[in-house]
Protein backbone atom coordinates (compact mmCIF):
# COMPACT_ATOMS: atom_id res chain seq x y z
CA UNK A 1 0.00 0.00 0.00
CA UNK A 2 1.19 3.43 -0.92
CA UNK A 3 1.91 5.96 1.82
CA UNK A 4 -0.69 8.09 1.59
CA UNK A 5 -3.06 5.21 1.06
CA UNK A 6 -2.30 3.50 4.00
CA UNK A 7 -2.66 6.99 6.09
CA UNK A 8 -5.75 7.40 4.84
CA UNK A 9 -6.93 3.92 5.76
CA UNK A 10 -5.43 4.16 8.98
CA UNK A 11 -7.48 7.43 10.12
CA UNK A 12 -10.29 5.57 9.27
CA UNK A 13 -9.89 2.65 11.14
CA UNK A 14 -8.94 5.20 14.42
CA UNK A 15 -11.89 6.85 13.88
CA UNK A 16 -14.21 3.72 13.87
CA UNK A 17 -12.65 2.04 16.69
CA UNK A 18 -13.03 2.79 20.28
CA UNK A 19 -12.22 6.27 20.87
CA UNK A 20 -12.71 7.76 17.55
CA UNK A 21 -15.05 10.56 16.93
CA UNK A 22 -16.83 9.14 13.71
CA UNK A 23 -20.01 8.51 15.74
CA UNK A 24 -19.55 11.31 18.16
CA UNK A 25 -20.06 14.01 15.51
CA UNK A 26 -23.73 12.35 13.92
CA UNK A 27 -24.52 11.44 17.27
CA UNK A 28 -24.40 15.54 18.33
CA UNK A 29 -25.50 16.48 15.52
CA UNK A 30 -29.16 14.48 15.82
CA UNK A 31 -28.88 16.25 19.33
CA UNK A 32 -28.37 19.47 18.33
CA UNK A 33 -30.89 19.26 15.47
CA UNK A 34 -33.30 17.83 17.75
CA UNK A 35 -33.38 20.77 20.63
CA UNK A 36 -34.58 23.09 18.44
CA UNK A 37 -37.79 21.85 17.57
CA UNK A 38 -38.36 21.89 21.02
CA UNK A 39 -37.32 25.08 21.61
CA UNK A 40 -38.82 26.95 18.42
CA UNK A 41 -41.90 25.16 19.42
CA UNK A 42 -44.38 23.27 17.19
CA UNK A 43 -45.17 26.52 14.25
CA UNK A 44 -43.92 23.90 10.95
CA UNK A 45 -43.43 27.35 8.85
CA UNK A 46 -41.05 28.83 11.20
CA UNK A 47 -39.22 25.82 11.24
CA UNK A 48 -39.02 24.91 7.73
CA UNK A 49 -38.24 28.30 7.34
CA UNK A 50 -35.14 27.94 9.84
CA UNK A 51 -34.24 24.68 8.67
CA UNK A 52 -31.49 25.40 6.30
CA UNK A 53 -30.07 27.52 9.34
CA UNK A 54 -30.27 24.50 11.77
CA UNK A 55 -28.67 22.31 9.72
CA UNK A 56 -25.74 23.97 8.95
CA UNK A 57 -25.40 25.49 12.32
CA UNK A 58 -25.32 21.58 13.53
CA UNK A 59 -23.47 20.60 11.14
CA UNK A 60 -20.94 23.04 11.87
CA UNK A 61 -20.76 22.85 15.52
CA UNK A 62 -20.32 18.67 14.99
CA UNK A 63 -17.54 19.85 12.80
CA UNK A 64 -15.64 21.51 15.57
CA UNK A 65 -16.67 18.93 18.07
CA UNK A 66 -13.94 16.14 16.51
CA UNK A 67 -11.24 18.71 15.08
CA UNK A 68 -9.23 19.12 18.94
CA UNK A 69 -8.28 15.06 18.39
CA UNK A 70 -6.91 15.60 14.82
CA UNK A 71 -3.12 16.36 15.58
CA UNK A 72 -2.96 16.04 19.13
CA UNK A 73 -3.37 12.26 19.28
CA UNK A 74 -0.64 11.42 17.17
CA UNK A 75 1.08 14.41 18.97
CA UNK A 76 0.46 12.47 22.29
CA UNK A 77 1.73 9.38 20.96
CA UNK A 78 4.52 10.68 19.07
CA UNK A 79 3.63 9.50 15.92
CA UNK A 80 3.26 13.04 14.65
CA UNK A 81 7.28 12.83 15.27
CA UNK A 82 7.75 10.05 13.14
CA UNK A 83 5.61 12.03 10.17
CA UNK A 84 7.66 14.77 10.22
CA UNK A 85 11.25 12.90 10.40
CA UNK A 86 9.60 11.00 7.84
CA UNK A 87 10.69 13.52 5.39
CA UNK A 88 7.24 13.46 3.53
CA UNK A 89 5.74 16.23 2.37
CA UNK A 90 3.74 17.40 6.00
CA UNK A 91 1.10 19.19 3.44
CA UNK A 92 0.79 16.53 1.58
CA UNK A 93 -0.46 14.48 4.96
CA UNK A 94 -2.01 17.20 6.38
CA UNK A 95 -4.30 16.90 3.17
CA UNK A 96 -4.89 13.22 3.53
CA UNK A 97 -5.80 13.37 7.69
CA UNK A 98 -7.89 16.20 6.91
CA UNK A 99 -9.44 14.00 3.92
CA UNK A 100 -10.36 11.45 6.24
CA UNK A 101 -11.10 12.80 8.87
CA UNK A 102 -13.86 14.55 6.49
CA UNK A 103 -14.63 11.15 5.46
CA UNK A 104 -15.52 9.64 8.67
CA UNK A 105 -17.12 12.69 10.52
CA UNK A 106 -18.35 15.32 7.56
CA UNK A 107 -19.67 12.94 5.26
CA UNK A 108 -22.30 11.28 7.71
CA UNK A 109 -23.70 14.29 8.51
CA UNK A 110 -24.17 15.01 4.72
CA UNK A 111 -25.98 11.81 5.10
CA UNK A 112 -27.72 12.28 8.45
CA UNK A 113 -28.93 15.70 6.90
CA UNK A 114 -31.94 14.65 4.99
CA UNK A 115 -33.46 12.63 7.53
CA UNK A 116 -33.03 15.91 9.93
CA UNK A 117 -34.71 17.97 7.77
CA UNK A 118 -38.17 15.78 7.98
CA UNK A 119 -37.74 16.76 11.87
CA UNK A 120 -38.09 20.42 10.61
CA UNK A 121 -40.29 19.93 8.22
CA UNK A 122 -38.50 20.85 5.15
CA UNK A 123 -39.62 20.59 1.72
CA UNK A 124 -38.05 18.62 -0.77
CA UNK A 125 -36.09 20.89 -2.49
CA UNK A 126 -35.10 22.78 -0.15
CA UNK A 127 -33.74 19.67 1.85
CA UNK A 128 -31.77 19.05 -1.78
CA UNK A 129 -30.68 22.03 -1.92
CA UNK A 130 -29.21 21.78 1.98
CA UNK A 131 -27.61 18.91 1.36
CA UNK A 132 -25.89 19.64 -1.92
CA UNK A 133 -24.48 23.16 -0.24
CA UNK A 134 -23.25 20.01 2.98
CA UNK A 135 -22.03 18.67 0.89
CA UNK A 136 -19.35 21.23 -0.64
CA UNK A 137 -19.16 23.53 2.40
CA UNK A 138 -18.00 21.09 5.08
CA UNK A 139 -15.11 20.40 3.62
CA UNK A 140 -14.29 24.41 3.89
CA UNK A 141 -14.58 23.71 8.00
CA UNK A 142 -12.75 20.98 8.28
CA UNK A 143 -9.96 22.04 6.46
CA UNK A 144 -9.97 25.51 8.62
CA UNK A 145 -10.29 23.22 11.56
CA UNK A 146 -7.37 21.99 10.34
CA UNK A 147 -5.56 25.20 11.09
CA UNK A 148 -6.86 25.81 14.42
CA UNK A 149 -6.04 21.75 15.33
CA UNK A 150 -2.21 22.82 14.16
CA UNK A 151 -2.05 25.80 15.89
CA UNK A 152 -3.34 24.30 19.14
CA UNK A 153 -1.25 21.10 19.30
CA UNK A 154 0.89 21.88 21.51
CA UNK A 155 -1.89 23.22 24.05
CA UNK A 156 -3.11 20.97 26.80
CA UNK A 157 -6.81 21.74 26.30
CA UNK A 158 -6.13 23.18 23.30
CA UNK A 159 -10.17 22.23 22.88
CA UNK A 160 -11.91 24.87 23.49
CA UNK A 161 -9.50 27.43 21.82
CA UNK A 162 -10.09 25.61 18.82
CA UNK A 163 -13.52 26.81 17.81
CA UNK A 164 -12.97 30.52 19.37
CA UNK A 165 -10.00 30.34 16.73
CA UNK A 166 -11.69 28.82 14.07
CA UNK A 167 -15.75 30.03 14.00
CA UNK A 168 -15.14 33.72 12.63
CA UNK A 169 -13.45 32.27 9.81
CA UNK A 170 -16.05 29.50 8.88
CA UNK A 171 -18.74 32.28 8.65
CA UNK A 172 -18.51 33.40 5.50
CA UNK A 173 -19.15 29.17 4.48
CA UNK A 174 -21.91 29.77 6.99
CA UNK A 175 -23.73 32.89 5.09
CA UNK A 176 -23.12 31.17 1.89
CA UNK A 177 -24.60 28.06 2.45
CA UNK A 178 -27.00 28.84 4.08
CA UNK A 179 -28.26 31.62 1.36
CA UNK A 180 -28.08 29.03 -1.52
CA UNK A 181 -30.36 26.33 0.90
CA UNK A 182 -32.63 28.90 1.97
CA UNK A 183 -32.95 31.01 -1.87
CA UNK A 184 -34.32 27.36 -3.11
CA UNK A 185 -37.83 28.10 -1.56
CA UNK A 186 -38.34 31.51 -2.93
CA UNK A 187 -36.61 31.79 -6.52
CA UNK A 188 -34.73 28.97 -7.14
CA UNK A 189 -32.12 30.90 -10.03
CA UNK A 190 -30.79 32.56 -6.58
CA UNK A 191 -29.21 29.42 -5.53
CA UNK A 192 -26.28 29.19 -8.36
CA UNK A 193 -24.00 32.17 -6.96
CA UNK A 194 -24.61 31.69 -3.02
CA UNK A 195 -23.55 27.73 -3.88
CA UNK A 196 -20.66 28.70 -6.24
CA UNK A 197 -18.99 31.06 -3.89
CA UNK A 198 -19.68 28.32 -0.71
CA UNK A 199 -17.71 26.11 -3.55
CA UNK A 200 -15.01 28.57 -3.82
CA UNK A 201 -14.22 29.30 -0.16
CA UNK A 202 -13.76 25.45 -0.01
CA UNK A 203 -11.24 25.41 -3.02
CA UNK A 204 -9.89 28.60 -1.44
CA UNK A 205 -9.48 26.81 1.92
CA UNK A 206 -8.04 23.68 0.23
CA UNK A 207 -5.16 26.00 -0.92
CA UNK A 208 -4.45 27.63 2.13
CA UNK A 209 -4.90 25.29 4.53
CA UNK A 210 -2.58 22.06 4.08
CA UNK A 211 -0.11 25.03 3.84
CA UNK A 212 -0.86 26.64 6.81
CA UNK A 213 -1.80 23.86 9.22
CA UNK A 214 2.18 22.35 8.44
CA UNK A 215 3.47 25.52 9.21
CA UNK A 216 1.49 25.14 12.50
CA UNK A 217 2.74 22.16 12.85
CA UNK A 218 5.77 22.41 12.81
CA UNK A 219 6.62 25.35 14.88
CA UNK A 220 4.53 23.08 17.30
CA UNK A 221 6.61 20.22 17.24
CA UNK A 222 10.17 22.62 18.26
CA UNK B 1 8.93 -12.49 27.08
CA UNK B 2 10.17 -15.97 26.69
CA UNK B 3 9.39 -16.31 22.83
CA UNK B 4 11.98 -13.00 22.56
CA UNK B 5 14.59 -15.12 25.10
CA UNK B 6 14.30 -18.34 22.88
CA UNK B 7 13.54 -16.58 19.23
CA UNK B 8 16.25 -13.73 19.18
CA UNK B 9 18.62 -12.56 17.87
CA UNK B 10 17.70 -13.16 14.35
CA UNK B 11 20.30 -11.48 12.70
CA UNK B 12 19.29 -12.98 8.91
CA UNK B 13 16.75 -10.78 8.35
CA UNK B 14 19.02 -7.77 8.99
CA UNK B 15 22.08 -9.05 7.07
CA UNK B 16 20.67 -9.68 4.00
CA UNK B 17 21.79 -6.37 1.97
CA UNK B 18 24.65 -4.12 3.10
CA UNK B 19 23.41 -0.20 2.86
CA UNK B 20 25.27 2.27 0.87
CA UNK B 21 28.02 4.30 1.98
CA UNK B 22 27.44 7.08 4.01
CA UNK B 23 27.99 9.83 6.33
CA UNK B 24 26.43 12.04 8.64
CA UNK B 25 28.26 15.18 9.53
CA UNK B 26 27.36 17.69 12.57
CA UNK B 27 28.96 20.79 12.79
CA UNK B 28 28.89 23.40 15.75
CA UNK B 29 25.69 22.66 16.11
CA UNK B 30 23.33 24.33 18.36
CA UNK B 31 19.75 24.64 19.71
CA UNK B 32 17.72 26.78 21.26
CA UNK B 33 14.14 25.11 23.13
CA UNK B 34 12.58 27.64 24.82
CA UNK B 35 14.65 30.77 23.89
CA UNK B 36 17.23 28.55 25.67
CA UNK B 37 20.38 27.68 23.89
CA UNK B 38 20.03 24.32 25.65
CA UNK B 39 23.34 22.41 23.37
CA UNK B 40 26.42 24.20 21.78
CA UNK B 41 29.19 23.54 19.84
CA UNK B 42 28.26 19.76 18.81
CA UNK B 43 30.91 18.57 16.20
CA UNK B 44 30.24 14.79 15.71
CA UNK B 45 30.77 12.53 12.01
CA UNK B 46 29.75 9.48 11.83
CA UNK B 47 29.61 6.78 8.86
CA UNK B 48 28.27 3.66 8.29
CA UNK B 49 29.49 0.74 10.69
CA UNK B 50 29.61 3.24 13.71
CA UNK B 51 27.72 4.11 16.78
CA UNK B 52 27.96 7.26 19.34
CA UNK B 53 26.64 6.57 22.58
CA UNK B 54 25.69 9.96 23.64
CA UNK B 55 25.63 10.30 27.74
CA UNK B 56 25.38 12.78 30.07
CA UNK B 57 22.94 13.55 33.02
CA UNK B 58 19.01 14.71 32.25
CA UNK B 59 18.35 18.03 31.23
CA UNK B 60 21.37 18.29 29.62
CA UNK B 61 19.97 18.10 25.89
CA UNK B 62 20.90 14.26 24.88
CA UNK B 63 16.96 14.40 23.21
CA UNK B 64 17.56 17.89 21.89
CA UNK B 65 20.25 16.72 20.15
CA UNK B 66 18.98 13.31 18.36
CA UNK B 67 15.62 15.54 17.69
CA UNK B 68 17.96 17.92 16.25
CA UNK B 69 19.56 15.06 13.83
CA UNK B 70 16.42 13.45 13.03
CA UNK B 71 15.17 17.05 11.78
CA UNK B 72 12.18 17.45 14.44
CA UNK B 73 13.92 20.77 16.32
CA UNK B 74 15.67 23.64 13.60
CA UNK B 75 19.54 24.28 14.45
CA UNK B 76 19.97 27.61 16.16
CA UNK B 77 23.69 27.83 14.79
CA UNK B 78 25.74 24.99 12.50
CA UNK B 79 24.62 22.59 10.60
CA UNK B 80 23.33 18.61 10.36
CA UNK B 81 24.24 16.91 6.66
CA UNK B 82 23.51 13.30 5.84
CA UNK B 83 25.91 12.84 3.04
CA UNK B 84 25.19 9.81 0.42
CA UNK B 85 24.16 9.40 -3.10
CA UNK B 86 21.19 10.43 -4.01
CA UNK B 87 20.56 12.49 -1.13
CA UNK B 88 21.23 15.88 -2.69
CA UNK B 89 18.66 18.47 -0.13
CA UNK B 90 18.25 17.81 3.23
CA UNK B 91 14.41 16.76 3.32
CA UNK B 92 15.36 13.74 2.06
CA UNK B 93 17.51 12.95 5.43
CA UNK B 94 14.02 12.01 6.64
CA UNK B 95 14.04 8.72 4.18
CA UNK B 96 17.46 7.58 5.70
CA UNK B 97 16.89 7.54 9.47
CA UNK B 98 14.72 5.89 12.06
CA UNK B 99 13.81 7.93 15.25
CA UNK B 100 12.76 6.09 18.62
CA UNK B 101 11.84 8.85 21.05
CA UNK B 102 10.28 8.54 24.03
CA UNK B 103 7.13 7.75 22.79
CA UNK B 104 6.28 4.64 21.32
CA UNK B 105 3.47 6.10 18.54
CA UNK B 106 1.28 3.04 19.07
CA UNK B 107 -1.91 3.59 18.89
CA UNK B 108 -3.78 1.41 21.86
CA UNK B 109 -7.20 1.32 19.15
CA UNK B 110 -5.22 -0.48 16.46
CA UNK B 111 -3.66 -4.25 16.40
CA UNK B 112 -0.40 -4.52 16.99
CA UNK B 113 0.25 -6.20 13.29
CA UNK B 114 -2.27 -2.87 12.04
CA UNK B 115 0.51 -0.89 14.11
CA UNK B 116 3.35 -2.12 12.65
CA UNK B 117 1.76 -2.71 9.30
CA UNK B 118 1.08 1.26 9.00
CA UNK B 119 4.19 2.41 10.00
CA UNK B 120 6.08 -0.29 7.21
CA UNK B 121 3.63 1.17 4.14
CA UNK B 122 4.50 4.53 5.29
CA UNK B 123 7.51 4.37 5.81
CA UNK B 124 8.35 2.39 3.10
CA UNK B 125 9.23 -1.34 3.84
CA UNK B 126 10.82 -2.32 0.20
CA UNK B 127 13.97 -4.30 1.77
CA UNK B 128 12.49 -4.60 5.28
CA UNK B 129 11.53 -7.95 6.97
CA UNK B 130 7.82 -8.80 6.57
CA UNK B 131 5.26 -7.88 9.46
CA UNK B 132 5.46 -11.16 10.41
CA UNK B 133 8.92 -11.31 10.71
CA UNK B 134 9.60 -8.41 12.42
CA UNK B 135 6.99 -9.18 14.77
CA UNK B 136 8.25 -12.56 15.64
CA UNK B 137 11.90 -11.03 16.55
CA UNK B 138 10.80 -9.18 18.87
CA UNK B 139 8.66 -11.74 20.52
CA UNK B 140 5.25 -10.45 19.55
CA UNK B 141 3.82 -13.05 16.95
CA UNK B 142 1.55 -14.25 19.22
CA UNK B 143 0.06 -11.30 20.19
CA UNK B 144 -0.36 -10.26 16.43
CA UNK B 145 -4.04 -10.03 16.75
CA UNK B 146 -4.24 -7.99 20.13
CA UNK B 147 -5.20 -4.20 20.32
CA UNK B 148 -2.03 -2.49 21.71
CA UNK B 149 -3.91 -1.22 23.86
CA UNK B 150 -3.39 -4.44 25.98
CA UNK B 151 0.39 -4.35 25.53
CA UNK B 152 2.65 -3.67 28.66
CA UNK B 153 5.21 -0.73 28.64
CA UNK B 154 7.76 -3.02 27.45
CA UNK B 155 5.90 -4.74 24.72
CA UNK B 156 4.77 -1.63 23.01
CA UNK B 157 8.50 -0.36 23.25
CA UNK B 158 9.52 -3.85 21.40
CA UNK B 159 6.61 -2.59 19.05
CA UNK B 160 8.15 0.36 18.31
CA UNK B 161 11.91 -1.51 18.03
CA UNK B 162 10.14 -4.06 15.37
CA UNK B 163 9.80 -1.23 13.32
CA UNK B 164 13.35 -0.94 12.85
CA UNK B 165 13.42 -4.38 11.27
CA UNK B 166 10.26 -4.41 9.08
CA UNK B 167 11.63 -0.76 7.33
CA UNK B 168 15.69 -0.69 6.46
CA UNK B 169 17.59 2.77 7.18
CA UNK B 170 20.74 3.36 7.70
CA UNK B 171 20.70 5.88 10.50
CA UNK B 172 18.76 5.20 13.95
CA UNK B 173 18.72 7.89 16.32
CA UNK B 174 17.74 6.16 19.74
CA UNK B 175 16.27 8.20 22.51
CA UNK B 176 16.49 5.97 25.89
CA UNK B 177 15.95 2.74 23.34
CA UNK B 178 16.30 0.43 26.36
CA UNK B 179 13.54 2.39 28.61
CA UNK B 180 10.55 -0.37 29.97
CA UNK B 181 12.61 -3.11 28.54
CA UNK B 182 13.99 -6.39 30.79
CA UNK B 183 17.22 -7.79 30.82
CA UNK B 184 16.72 -10.10 28.32
CA UNK B 185 14.81 -7.67 26.01
CA UNK B 186 17.53 -5.26 26.47
CA UNK B 187 20.38 -7.80 25.38
CA UNK B 188 18.66 -8.44 22.86
CA UNK B 189 17.93 -5.05 21.35
CA UNK B 190 21.71 -4.65 21.77
CA UNK B 191 22.46 -7.75 19.02
CA UNK B 192 19.99 -6.04 17.05
CA UNK B 193 21.90 -3.18 16.69
CA UNK B 194 25.32 -5.08 16.57
CA UNK B 195 23.36 -6.75 13.23
CA UNK B 196 22.73 -3.07 11.86
CA UNK B 197 25.94 -1.84 12.59
CA UNK B 198 27.92 -5.03 10.71
CA UNK B 199 25.23 -4.14 7.82
CA UNK B 200 27.35 -0.71 7.14
CA UNK B 201 24.39 1.00 9.41
CA UNK B 202 25.09 3.52 11.92
CA UNK B 203 23.70 4.87 15.65
CA UNK B 204 23.82 7.61 17.69
CA UNK B 205 21.76 6.37 20.96
CA UNK B 206 21.09 8.66 23.46
CA UNK B 207 21.09 7.15 27.45
CA UNK B 208 22.27 6.84 30.61
CA UNK B 209 22.49 3.30 30.99
CA UNK B 210 25.93 1.29 29.68
CA UNK B 211 25.16 -0.55 26.79
CA UNK B 212 27.13 -3.61 25.66
CA UNK B 213 28.03 -1.90 22.20
CA UNK B 214 31.21 -3.47 21.13
CA UNK B 215 33.43 -0.44 19.60
CA UNK B 216 30.81 2.21 20.04
CA UNK B 217 32.35 6.15 20.72
CA UNK B 218 31.11 8.04 23.93
CA UNK B 219 29.84 11.77 23.41
CA UNK B 220 29.44 13.31 26.82
CA UNK B 221 27.09 15.98 26.89
CA UNK B 222 28.57 18.52 30.01
CA UNK B 223 25.80 21.02 31.21
CA UNK B 224 28.72 23.29 31.41
CA UNK B 225 28.17 23.72 28.02
CA UNK B 226 25.03 25.58 27.92
CA UNK B 227 25.04 29.39 27.50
Amino acid sequence: MSPLAALYVRELRLAVRIGGGAMMGVLFYLIVVTAFPFAIGPDLNLLSRLGPAILWIGALLATLLGLDRLFEADRDDGALDLMVASGRSLELLVIVKVAAHWTATGLPLVIAAPFLSLLLAMPVDVTLATVATLLVGTPALTLLGAIGAGLTVSLRRGGLLLPILVLPFAVPVLIFGVAAATAVAYDPAAFRTPFLLTVALTLTATAISPIATAAALRNGLD
Amino acid sequence: MLYWEKRTPKPEILVSLPFQPFRLLVEALGVDRGGRRVIEGIDLAIAGGEAVLVTGPNGVGKSTLLRALAGLSRPAIGSVRFLADGVADADEVGRHIHYLGHRDAVKPALTVSENLMFWRDFLGGDGGASVEAALDSVGLLDLAALPAAYLSAGQRRRLAIARFIAVRRPLWLLDEPTAALDAASEASLVDLMAAHLQTGGAIVAATHLAIGLAGARSLRLVAGEMA
